[in-house]
């Protein structure tokens, strides 16, 4: 909740604060003479100012929120208390009422500590000592080294003075100690706000965790072993996809038959989801690559048909007509005319059936595989390595977000006429 | 025999209801080789489908049409046909539209590439040739379109309302251009058209028709075309007799268009 309220006061802080420098040096260019902009879609247009703030924002939160190096100590969110906290305690056996001192030390979970040496103190109840780690709890039999305990009837009664029962809670300043059903006290040292790095590592922690993965490897492969392997199978099964797919298409744009007899097929498979193909594809070809790209050629292949049909069908009747009456063949209609027309629509198609295969390779990987960005993630998560999953789905958005900027590149350079018809 | 014979050409086609159309009965015609006939009519007359017969786009149910003393089955590049728009190849450049006629019967090279830059030179391209159409404005892209045609050295033009999407200045230049086409080649022209001026204008000879089912209703001889061929066509237009024909034709389709819609009233 706090980080969610921080990220939406920067948003605003931002917005007015980026709203006034820009208004000192205001350009007037077409867009910004324009009177109407709520509505004229025309005039929105990404503000990069904010573009640059928001992705900043969520580094800037991920350092606060895990204690990052990377960020300047002040900008950090309470930590979790680390160090040395006492609090006393009195108990009472009959009549007889004492007091004793616990000295917690709270140390890094990655270290190991002992309990600090302390003096048992006078009278009956002696002065006790606990090693926790931060973000953790304990729970400390107190009365056990003391004189009378609770065989002897003693209880405790106050915690730094205050009157306690069972399951009353006392604030010590660095953290809480709140009494069990058997008078035990249970020590949790102040946690902050920051998370803890098995739930969110910091930034560092994962780029270390990326060099460190990149160099050594994780289960037997390179870092780049894993990726590439995705890569290929999404690749080559887009490959065999389109091979099979634009045909298809072509067949089912221009022949009655065809259109007739694939209809059903394509219009049922179009809906199905490629994951949920993926036990089917498991059980016929096993999880070795052959499953994997008859998985991505099956992600592929409707949407590469039903782009490549309606490439063929979006032809307009009259270009068809010039070039039959300007003395073209079939053939010659079919490589000048209907493929040039089609080939927009089969780069959206190409465009789509790759993310689709992205999502469904990664996916497929989740469910088993040997090598790949998806068992990657999911054999890291299963032994709570954070920084590894996280690392993981920044470099898959990475590699996804790559090829869609290739397909609209290459759509660029080899379809300039898209949308000009 | 030379020239393009039309010889009772109907064209009826089921509905799914169960009725059917009479889009075309009995039309018949004559164009000697080197004519320029425009074609009226209000819409639904059968205009189009008359020239996507000829241009073979279409079968008739009766009827037959002969081009040169063969019998027409089919589109062909003896018959070239200019759209009203959007039938420009967008993925070639202005150079390879004009050249596609020629490329598809395999000429060579260099005989393509001579063909090509005169007809851009007689449309005023020349500066445009390696442009992407989708580059240029509508009239030029109409002036590409017709010499994409020429290219093809057709002996019949078909042209579908080519000048019906430009603006009223470009629309006057390109009806000089379309007679001064006329008149260098010497080709036979059918020309659609919705405006009465430009069927004056673009006619040696005007076809009204009439539509349901769609036949020929009056057939006009007309000086205009020859006049406008040296002459500037505003000069052609303040003929007294073109006022005199206009305003007599307006009136034909505007009777026309009024008894469609007194029988639509009628049978609703």
């Amino acid at each position: 909740m706090i980080p969610f309220l921080i990220y939406v006061a920067i948003f605003v802080v931002a917005f007015f604060v980026v709203k006034a420098i820009a208004q000192r040096r205001a350009i007037s260019d077409y867009g910004s003479l324009k009177t109407v902009t709520f509505g004229d879609e025309s005039a929105v247009t990404p503000n990069r100012a904010a573009s640059f703030i928001s992705i900043l924002t969520i580094f800037v939160l991920w350092g606060m929120f895990t204690g990052s190096s990377l960020l300047p100590g002040f900008l950090h969110a309470p930590g979790p208390f680390e160090g040395t906290g006492t609090f006393e305690y009195t108990a009472q056996a009959g009549d007889d009422r004492d007091t004793a001192t616990v000295t917690v030390l709270v140390h890094p979970i990655d270290t190991r500590a002992d309990a600090p040496e302390v003096d048992p103190g006078q009278g009956w109840a002696k002065n006790d000592s606990v090693a926790i780690g931060m973000w953790r709890s304990g729970l400390l039999r107190v009365d056990r080294n003391d004189e009378l305990g609770r065989g002897e009837g003693a209880i405790l009664i106050e915690i730094n003075g205050e009157k306690v029962a069972p399951r009353d809670s006392v604030d010590v300043g660095w953290g809480t100690v709140t009494i069990t059903d058997k008078g035990t006290p249970n020590i949790q040292p102040s946690k902050g706000w920051q998370m803890e790095p098995i739930w969110l590592p910091s930034p560092e922690a994962v780029v270390v965790r990326i060099g460190e993965i990149a160099s050594d490897g994780f289960r037997g492969s390179t870092l780049w072993e894993h990726l590439g392997y995705s890569l290929f199978r999404v690749v080559v099964g887009f490959f065999f996809g389109a091979l099979v797919g634009i045909p298809l298409g072509y067949a089912m744009g221009l022949s009655n038959w065809f259109r007739g007899w694939f209809d059903p097929i394509v219009e049922f498979m179009r809906p199905v989801p490629p994951l949920a193909l993926i036990p089917l594809v498991i059980i016929w070809a096993g999880i070795g690559e052959t499953g994997k790209i008859i998985l991505l050629f099956l992600a592929a292949l409707w949407i590469m048909a039903i782009a490549a049909r309606s490439g063929v069908s979006g032809v307009k009747i009259s270009k068809v007509h010039a070039a039959y009456s300007l003395g073209a063949s079939k053939t010659q209609i079919m490589r000048y005319v209907i493929v040039p027309n089609s080939l927009p629509e089969i780069f959206t198609g190409a465009r789509v059936a790759m993310g689709v295969c992205w999502g469904t390779v990664v996916a497929a990987e989740l469910v088993a595989a040997e090598k790949g960005a998806g068992m990657m993630i999911m054999v890291a998560s299963k032994f709570q390595n954070t920084d590894i999953v996280i690392m993981g789905i920044i470099l898959i958005g990475i590699i996804g977000f790559s090829i869609d900027l290739l397909m609209r590149w290459a759509e660029r350079l080899l379809v300039p006429w898209k949308g000009k018809g | 025999m030379s020239g393009l014979s039309i010889q009772g050409i109907s064209m009826r086609f089921d509905l799914p209801d169960g009725g059917a159309v009479q889009a075309l009965k009995d039309v018949s015609l004559d164009l000697k080789a080197g004519e320029l006939m425009s074609v009226l009519g209000p819409s639904g007359c059968g205009k189009t489908t008359l020239l996507n017969i000829v241009a073979g786009f279409l079968a008739p149910t009766d009827g037959k049409m002969i081009l040169n003393g063969h019998e027409i089955d089919g589109p062909d590049a003896e018959r070239g046909m200019v759209f009203q728009q959007g039938a420009l190849f967008e993925w070639m450049s202005v150079r390879e539209n004009v050249g596609f006629g020629p490329s598809m019967k395999g000429m060579p090279k260099r005989d393509k590439a001579e063909i090509v830059d005169h007809l851009l030179d007689v449309v005023g391209l020349q500066d445009f040739k390696e442009k992407a159409v989708y580059e240029l404005s509508g009239g030029m892209q109409q002036r590409v379109a017709l010499a994409r045609c020429l290219a093809n050295d057709p002996d019949v033009i078909l042209m579908d309302e080519p000048l019906g999407a430009l603006d009223a200045l470009t629309r006057e230049k390109m009806q000089s251009l379309v007679l001064k086409l006329w008149k260098e080649t010497g080709k036979t022209i059918i020309l659609i058209t919705h405006s009465v001026e430009e069927a004056l204008l673009l006619g040696e000879r005007l076809l009204v028709m009439a539509p349901r089912p769609g036949r020929i209703h009056k057939e006009y001889r007309l000086p205009f075309a020859e006049m406008g061929v040296d002459a500037d066509l505003r000069e052609v237009k303040k003929h007294p007799e073109f006022a005199q024909r206009r305003e007599e034709i307006l009136g034909m389709i505007w009777d026309m268009e009024e008894e469609i819609m007194g029988r639509t009233e009628a049978a609703t």
